[in-house]
């Protein structure tokens, strides 16, 4: 085993994680900082975000808009004060990234051009074309190349979290391409890990997305917040679930049932008009967008394709010019994975699992219940979306809070000195060992995949858009039986040299943990709110019960999570009717008289 | 073989800790006509042999993971599809003119060392001014070096340059588009800064003008463009070098 000895390590270098790291280095130079990535950086999954990240910079907008827009998307369960910090940064943020170069569209007078995005009552949605996410991955990437006191170690995978009295030691790796364990030596650690889309079968998330930070710190000690809040986007390819951005929508586009009606205006979205207007029809909040296509699927009004029911998304009337302006990505995914061109065709769409609104537990300066341990991004519970986040918010999450978790640990690690854990090497060495017990297992077990997939399948069941007892606690059980096939699978490879299926062995185990924290967090929850819709007898939003915070901690290998709710921090908007559309409009109105 | 429902995939594998030299193997898949060369992998993996090894994440071709050699072209994976491969059998090896980790597995570390040196990261004009807000940017001036910047990294114009595979040290097609990427935008001013790496040893002259990179670029970034504007950037500044040292003897 190797040892390294950082000031701060970060475990991640997505969007987040990146942000971190320059912020450190930013911070104070002398400071070490160990980049951990499993992937290069610029593979991870923030890639693959299209639309853009949110910003107040219109003189008809307002930070107070973008408060109200952002804790109304997430049904009152934002910790209003996290989202003030949040929305009075975003910009600032955006503009570092413009001063490090990114490639934001412009207006014909050079400043940054705003589209709009569901649920946001201005445009305030910076973008570059539709690959926002990839011009901010490679922006912060190329960036994070000067600093001499970042030192990655690119695909490394994290094997484990080392945490010794209540502190946080230092992370155990696998060096992918060796096969051998590099045990990272720091006070601080950030983990910047992202979602866990992966848990569910049909989701928007690169392989790669498989929560190993949410559960590696839950197996840690620290809960997980709010995990029953899964968000489906609602226009994703049929079959591999891939994107298409809402900033189709955001465009102009329009979604349509089988008799070619545009059937949200059947769904408080309303009235539809030609123009796209803010807060109405198709830029309506995305949970309302897939419960929606839900209830038209139910009622028969969705079109038959070979991989399930679809609507359709036109974008036929925004013409070609401003679809490769805008948006190129999107005509290049629908030409060449379904023969469509945009123009002349509308697309096939459903809602697939994109977002987890939930993770780790931190407070509003991403620390943990564990000293020297932040959390910062989509793994991340800071409390800034709530029950639904809305589209475009994370981008800028990426970088307001990976800046503040990177000043929070690095203010940390020189606060608290070099990390003295005498017990650190026989803890890693522990650590190893269980990582190695798959490789070591002599069993004519089942193959790994099948429990994936199982597992996928349940979850999709039981925590999909619709949610009701009986599945969840059939999806509960079922996954306590996949865990337990899970220790006893057989791999092909028991070698060391970059083993991808050891590799996928171990983020099975992340995933069934994060998977038992989603739905039993999700059957503790008896009402409906945001992303959690429940059909059995709780269908509406319940505040005297369950205006409250999920909280999910680890409580044995074998038994199911320990449930416990937490206050939410009101400061300035009382709950009131979440409404879009005209009733949205009459809502704000009776509001502001 | 392959009949109307399976096709035949042909993987060039290596496993350094028991192969002295590549071997290939043979798999039968189902034939979809929606799946990519990527889900044919996958299959394979999932359900035959586990120990196939590649590197794979996005499967939408943006996050440049899946690079490999297909039927003998450098391409993506995710994006290759099996209705347009042959159908007596697609062939996959990993990407040509770069060392085999295992299997599918390219040695790809060099190509971020490239970036650093070529300084691929803004070198801004001014210190930005706080309060000051963004630099403008006209949509013209975005354009000059927005296709530049659609690079996704996945190294495939590396396996098509075939002076990367005589010389490894070229920095190559990817990493002098992407000092061409700052070079063109309007709010840097490192060329100078980028210059001496760009013209000197294994920089843009080691380029041999074939073109390929560019042919197989999954972004049209044109790299073969970026690499001979420099080429002419590069032999312009000896010559006013050269005439600012004659000036200074005379």
């Amino acid at each position: 085993m190797e040892f390294f000895d950082a000031d701060v390590a970060i475990v991640g270098a997505g969007g987040a994680g990146l942000r971190a790291a320059i912020a450190i280095a930013q911070y104070d130079p002398a400071l070490t900082v160990a980049l951990v990535s499993k992937v290069y950086p610029m593979r991870s999954h923030t890639v693959a975000a299209e639309g853009g990240a949110a910003g107040v910079v219109q003189a008809h907008d307002s930070l107070d808009a973008h408060f109200h827009d952002t804790v109304a998307g997430g049904d009152w369960l934002c910790d209003q004060d996290v989202v003030e910090y949040f929305v009075s940064r975003c910009t600032p943020e955006l503009l570092q990234m413009e001063h490090w170069g990114c490639p934001w569209s412009r207006r014909p007078d050079g400043r940054v051009d705003v589209r709009a995005f569901g649920g946001m009552k201005i445009e305030r949605t910076w973008f570059a074309a539709d690959r926002t996410g990839m011009h901010m991955l490679h922006t912060l990437f190329q960036t994070s190349l000067q600093f001499r006191s970042i030192r990655r170690f690119d695909e490394h995978f994290c094997a484990d979290l080392l945490v010794d009295g209540g502190n946080v030691r230092g992370v155990l790796t696998i060096a992918i391409a060796s096969g051998e364990f590099v045990a990272i030596r720091a006070p601080s650690v950030i983990v910047a890990t992202g979602g866990a889309g992966r848990v569910f079968r049909e989701n928007t998330n690169g392989g790669i997305v498989t929560g190993d930070g949410m559960a590696l710190a839950y197996l840690r000690g620290v809960p997980l917040r709010d995990m029953e809040f899964v968000q489906y986007h609602p226009t994703c390819m049929p079959g591999t679930g891939i994107l298409f951005t809402e900033a189709c929508r955001g465009e102009g586009g329009w979604l349509l049932n089988r008799d070619g009606y545009r059937y949200l205006q059947d769904y408080g979205l309303g009235p539809p008009s030609d123009t796209p207007r803010n807060k109405f029809m198709e830029l309506g909040p995305r949970d309302w967008l897939s419960q929606a296509f839900w209830r038209e699927e139910r009622a028969g009004r969705t079109i038959d394709g070979p991989h399930g029911a679809v609507v359709h998304l036109d974008l036929r009337h925004l013409g070609t010019a401003k679809l490769r302006e805008r948006l190129p990505q999107i005509c290049d995914l629908a030409k060449e994975f379904l023969g469509i061109d945009p123009a002349n065709s509308p697309i096939p769409v459903r809602p697939a699992v994109h977002y987890t609104m939930g993770g780790i537990l931190v407070d509003g300066r991403c620390a943990t219940s564990v000293a020297g341990l932040y959390a910062a991004g989509e793994c991340s519970s800071v409390g800034i979306h709530g029950a639904n986040r809305l589209g475009s918010n994370s981008l800028s999450e990426l970088c307001v809070f990976g800046r503040l978790a990177g000043e929070e640990a690095a203010r940390h690690a020189r606060e608290a000195g070099a990390s003295d854990a005498p017990n650190f090497g026989e803890q890693a060495r522990e650590a190893a060992d269980r990582c190695l017990e798959p490789l070591a297992r002599r069993s004519d077990g089942e193959r790994m995949a099948g429990v994936r997939r199982e597992m996928a399948d349940t979850m999709e069941r039981g925590c999909g858009i619709f949610r009701q007892e009986e599945a969840l606690a059939a999806t509960c059980a079922k996954l306590d039986d996949l865990t337990d096939r899970s220790r006893a699978i057989r791999l092909d490879d028991r070698s060391r040299t970059f083993n991808t299926e050891w590799l996928l062995s171990l983020e099975l185990g992340y995933q069934l943990e994060v998977a038992k924290a989603m739905a039993h967090s999700a059957r503790a929850r008896l009402e409906s709110r945001g992303a959690h819709q429940r059909l059995d007898g709780y269908t509406s939003r319940d505040d005297a019960r369950f205006l409250r915070h999920t909280v999910a901690t680890w409580a044995g290998p074998s038994a199911p999570p320990r449930i416990s709710h937490a206050d939410v921090r009101i400061t300035r908007s009382p709950p009131a009717v979440r409404a879009y559309g005209a009733a949205g409009e009459t809502a704000a109105t009776g509001r502001s008289t | 073989m392959s009949d109307a429902t399976t096709i035949t995939v042909r993987v060039r594998r290596y496993h350094p800790e028991h192969d002295a030299a590549p071997v290939v193997r043979d798999y039968r898949v189902p034939f979809a006509p929606d799946w990519s060369v990527l889900q044919a992998l996958q299959y394979i993996k999932d359900e035959i042999d586990g120990t196939l090894t590649f590197r794979w994440s996005c499967r939408m071709a943006i996050c440049g993971s899946c690079g490999m050699m297909i039927d003998g072209r450098p391409a993506l994976a995710c994006r290759t599809f099996l209705r347009d491969c042959n159908p007596a059998g697609v062939e996959v090896s990993s990407l040509a003119h770069f060392p085999v980790e295992r299997d599918l597995v390219a040695v790809l570390d060099g190509f971020v060392e490239k970036l650093s040196r070529v300084k691929a990261y803004l070198i801004p004009k001014r210190e930005a001014i706080p309060g000051a807000g963004e630099n403008l940017q006209t949509p013209a001036e975005l354009d000059r070096y927005r296709p530049l910047s659609a690079c996704i990294n996945c190294q495939l114009c590396y396996a098509a340059c075939p002076q990367f595979g005589l010389e490894p040290k070229f920095l190559g097609p990817g990493a002098i588009a992407l000092a061409h990427r700052y070079n063109e935008d309007s709010r840097d001013a490192g060329k100078n800064a980028r210059l001496d790496v760009l013209r000197g040893d294994h920089g843009v002259f080691d380029c041999t003008a074939v073109g390929y990179c560019s042919v197989v670029c999954p972004m049209q970034v044109d790299p073969a463009h970026a690499v001979n504007s420099n080429k002419a950037r590069a032999a312009a500044s000896w010559l006013s070098g050269a005439f600012a040292k004659r000036g200074a003897r005379s």
